[in-house]
């Protein structure tokens, strides 16, 4: 069958079960109810202190088949994961799923894990290293299921990713289970991924490295959702947790398209009092982030707030007055963790109160702009941050969809030709983000603008910005670097792409050349 | 007739460039192309068509060639190519085009 | 009139910088055959460069080669670039009109029928090239700029190089009033320390308050700052356009002098006056040109 942007998708799939074809980025809300985890009782005087992973296996008990989530808020210093599974393989438990938030090359040591026949599911939104090689490769069963931020918040709270035991790295706990992300040697800020494991596992692990006397102030997850508190020696790298300062790009081209796309802010009206503003942590976006800042300096004008994935460049612009607040899911560096520890106008959010798209409102809604990279674009718009140019997964959504479906203007940076590869496509290789909610696309070869936005290309042309059909710049790529040849691949599916909502919005096929 | 003599290189392991390493061969054994790229999926194809087009038009039938490619358009291909075979004696009469 | 606020230099043996010359927004593009390439290069960037000038598209920036000095590799750049079509040839340690004459002889020879000619501009960065600026300026009718190179200068005088700049005074109303007795185009020397904005924007408002109407430059960061200076303001487009105004006003009655604000209006002041609103057109800064 097809779905709304024309992907070819199986109506079922093995190890995954009915495929609901994407039908538009805003389809009808089912009728559900959230699902409900187990009851608890604590007899005062219990105990939850456990002293080690294996002990915390025996007394939960972990069993075969169970599915067990993870943050990613330590990113590639992450050292539960790892801990986790060994402590499984070695007691012989198997056929686990693992749900964590992301993947680095730091998780290696699955490979091993799922030879071996201890983890059989996969369930992340983001994938990089050689477990991203090797699931490309083939090496699950079961395809892995690639799901947005705001879409696995939702999958967690309404049923549909049922967590049986929730390990979450804590820089700083107390014995009581009260856990926060601001204290102790490894803190990492916000843990705003970890908040809907926490609220929705049936059984909630505390990992940490650093016991705190009880009671622990701030509370990110409280002690009346956490069952057990293991104390490690260390529960990940602090230097691959943050990575120091993230910088701007230092190519002229990059700067030049972010040159760009402050001005098609600029243009659009959206630079006023009152501005909202989110971008990635990448050298392109954090450009875009200087050149709006300056204009918000020269024209004196007070944001709303900043929202993200936070970095030292945004805590920054709060510091200065450029925002009131800022809204943090995830501290990117130690400035953002120091920033947010310390000001009331930084805000920790939960992943569902930043991009779930089936609650009362989360805060991508409320954003005026925010700027986005793509591995691929096509003419219909589709945006691809899956599948890198060999048809190999070295990404996923992460909130990509999420604030793409939000944002009033929503604005893909990418270079026209990276190297020799043109970034335009007839069609993407694995759809992430649907075009209608992409607005424009800035290259150093002109902007384009989805047909759906008149009133916008209008505002472009207006200001004086090199606004050019999408096609147009599809052609001058091609006429510069030549017509590239397509990716080949088969017909085994080994990851299923879903949007927001849990419709199927694309799948990744095995590469046939490996 | 243009035989190459010796071991030759041209262009930089830079992104956007290509490396060419062309060495001799015996003669009749005709032309060889060693291709690595980053590109190889979507340009292998293009790419040895260029080289073999340049090689064509200076008459060179038996060589050796080496290439690491880093995502070179066709017009750098061929530069780092007449390059090369002009760096292995092959006169290019100062009129490229 | 020709809009040369920035050149910008770019290493002629670097394809990735080649190919994205004309996306980075300066007037001009100088594909750099002599300092940016090592001494076993040159023969590799003559090539990438004419391949670069026959199949990159520069949109509506000015190619500029610079080749090397006359007493070295010249020749066979000027042989192998020129059928090539750049727009303009950079000559680096002009001494005297002789080089030039020199130089053109080897253009004329290079150029394909029916090619336009290329043009000239002229780097002037020894003592002996200062001293004869006009007469270099006046050698051909190919040269439209003179250029200053400060480093090796300063170096030849025995000066140091400040951030003031004094040291290369002179050198710079050389180079400006020698352009300006020629009818031509003078371009300032380059700023040399990328990472200092602050420095790059007062030595270029000092370069405009001279006469310069352009700035050799090395960094692309560099490009919007210099237009930044070089940019007719609103204050000199209302000024212009009062002046237009003021000689339409006199010609309408009929009167023989115009006049602005007690001022006489003569032809050097209109002329600047259009030569403001040209440029204020050309750089889509509003202001239309009569």
């Amino acid at each position: 069958m097809r779905n709304a942007i024309g992907r070819e998708l199986p109506a079922h799939i093995e190890g995954y079960g009915h495929v609901r074809a994407f039908a538009g980025a805003f389809s009808p809300l089912p009728d559900m109810t959230r699902q409900a985890p187990r009851v608890k009782a604590a007899r005062p005087g219990d105990c939850k202190l456990v002293n080690s992973l294996e002990e915390v296996f025996s007394r939960i008990p972990v069993r075969d088949g169970m599915t067990l989530s993870f943050h990613h808020h330590f990113r590639n210093g992450d050292g539960v994961v790892n801990q986790v599974l060994a402590t499984a393989s070695k007691l012989g438990i198997r056929d686990l799923t693992i749900a964590l938030s992301s993947t680095f090359p730091v998780h290696a040591p699955m490979i091993d894990h799922i030879r071996s026949g201890v983890v059989t599911g996969l369930d992340t939104n983001y994938m990089s290293g050689p477990v991203a090689d090797a699931v490309s490769r083939g090496i699950l069963k079961k395809p892995v299921v690639l799901r947005t931020h705001g879409g696995r918040a939702r999958a967690i709270e309404c049923g549909q990713l049922k967590i049986d035991i929730a390990f979450i790295a804590s820089p700083a706990s107390d014995e009581y289970g009260n856990i926060n992300g601001v204290e102790g040697p490894t803190a990492c800020g916000s843990l705003g991924y970890a908040i809907p494991d926490a609220e929705y596992a049936d059984c909630v692990v505390a990992v940490t490295d650093h016991l705190v006397e009880y009671p622990l102030s701030p509370v990110s997850i409280p002690q009346t959702r956490v069952d057990y508190i293991v104390k490690v020696d260390s529960i990940g790298d602090p230097k691959g947790i943050v990575s120091g300062t993230t910088r701007i790009t230092k190519d002229p081209v990059g700067l030049k398209i972010a040159d760009t796309a402050a001005k098609v802010i600029a243009a659009s009206g959206l630079l006023k009092d009152g501005f909202s503003f989110q971008t990635g942590a990448g050298g392109a976006s954090l450009a875009v982030a200087h050149f709006v800042r300056k204009m918000m300096e020269d024209r004196e004008i007070k944001g709303s707030f900043a929202l993200g994935g936070i970095t030292g460049h945004m805590v920054e612009m709060l510091e200065s007055g450029l925002f009131r607040k800022v809204i943090d899911v995830q501290g990117f560096d130690l400035e953002a963790v120091r920033s947010i520890k310390t000001n009331p106008n930084h805000i920790e959010v939960s992943a569902g109160f930043y991009a779930s798209p089936f609650n009362s409102g989360c805060t991508v809604n409320q954003l005026d702009t925010v700027i986005l990279g793509a591995t691929e674009i096509d003419t219909d718009f589709n945006v691809n941050v899956v599948t890198g140019s060999t048809g190999v997964i070295m990404g996923g959504s992460g909130g990509h969809s999420d604030a793409a479906a939000g944002a009033k203007l929503t604005i893909v940076v990418a270079n026209l030709l990276r190297g020799r590869l043109p970034i335009i496509m007839d069609k993407v290789l694995t759809a992430t983000t649907p075009g209608e909610t992409i607005d424009v696309l800035v290259t150093e070869h002109g902007v384009a603008v989805n047909p759906k936005r008149e009133d916008l290309r209008d505002q472009l042309i207006v200001a004086g910005l090199p606004v050019r059909d999408i096609l147009e710049l599809k052609e001058l790529a091609e006429k510069i670097a030549g017509k590239p040849k397509d990716i080949p691949t088969n017909d085994r599916v080994v990851a299923i792409v879903e949007y927001r909502d849990g419709t199927v919005i694309d799948v990744v096929r095995q590469t046939t050349d490996r | 007739m243009a035989d190459i003599c010796k071991v030759i290189q041209s262009g930089t392991l830079e992104s956007s460039d290509i490396m060419i390493t062309i060495s001799p061969a015996r003669k009749d054994s005709g032309i060889f192309i060693e291709l690595e790229s980053n590109v190889a999926m979507q340009y292998g194809d293009a790419i040895r068509a260029t080289i073999n087009q340049t090689l064509a038009e200076f008459g060179v039938k038996n060589i050796q060639i080496k290439a690491v490619d880093r995502g070179a358009l066709d017009c750098t291909i061929r530069a780092r190519m007449l390059t090369a075979l002009s760096r292995a004696g092959i006169t290019l009469n100062g009129e490229l085009f | 009139m020709d809009l040369r606020r920035t050149l910008l230099f770019i290493p002629g043996n670097n394809p990735g910088m080649l190919q994205n010359g004309g996306v980075l927004g300066a007037d001009a593009v100088i594909l750099d055959l002599e300092d940016a390439v090592a001494p076993l290069e040159k023969d590799s960037a003559r090539i990438l460069v004419a391949h670069a000038l026959r199949n990159v598209d520069y949109g509506t920036c000015e190619t500029v080669v610079r080749i090397n000095p006359l007493d070295t590799f010249a020749h066979d750049d000027i042989a192998t670039i020129v059928p090539c079509r750049p727009k303009a040839l950079l000559i680096p340690k002009v001494q005297s009109a002789a080089d030039i004459k020199v130089a053109v002889e080897l253009m004329e020879k290079a150029e394909r029928p029916g090619q336009e000619p290329v043009k000239i501009i002229a780097l002037l960065e020894t003592p002996r090239g200062l001293a004869e600026a006009y007469s270099i300026a006046c050698a051909d009718s190919r040269i439209v700029a003179l250029a200053l190179g400060a480093e090796d200068y300063t170096a030849s005088i025995g000066a140091q190089r400040t951030s003031s700049g004094i040291e290369i005074l002179t050198a710079r109303s050389l180079v400006l009033n020698a352009a300006a007795a020629a009818g031509i185009q003078a371009l300032d020397t380059p700023f040399t320390d990328a990472n200092d904005e602050t420095g790059l924007l007062a030595d270029t408002q000092l370069a405009r308050q001279l006469g310069f109407s352009g700035k050799l430059t090395i960094n692309p960061r560099q490009i919007d700052i210099i237009h930044s200076v070089l940019n007719p303001d609103t204050k000199d487009i209302s000024w212009a356009e009062r002046v237009i105004k003021a000689i339409k006003v006199a010609a309408a009655e009929g009167s023989g002098v115009a006049s602005l604000e007690g001022k006489m209006v003569d032809a050097p002041i209109v002329a600047r006056a259009e030569r403001i609103l040209i440029m204020a057109q050309r750089v889509g800064l509003k202001g239309a040109a009569q």
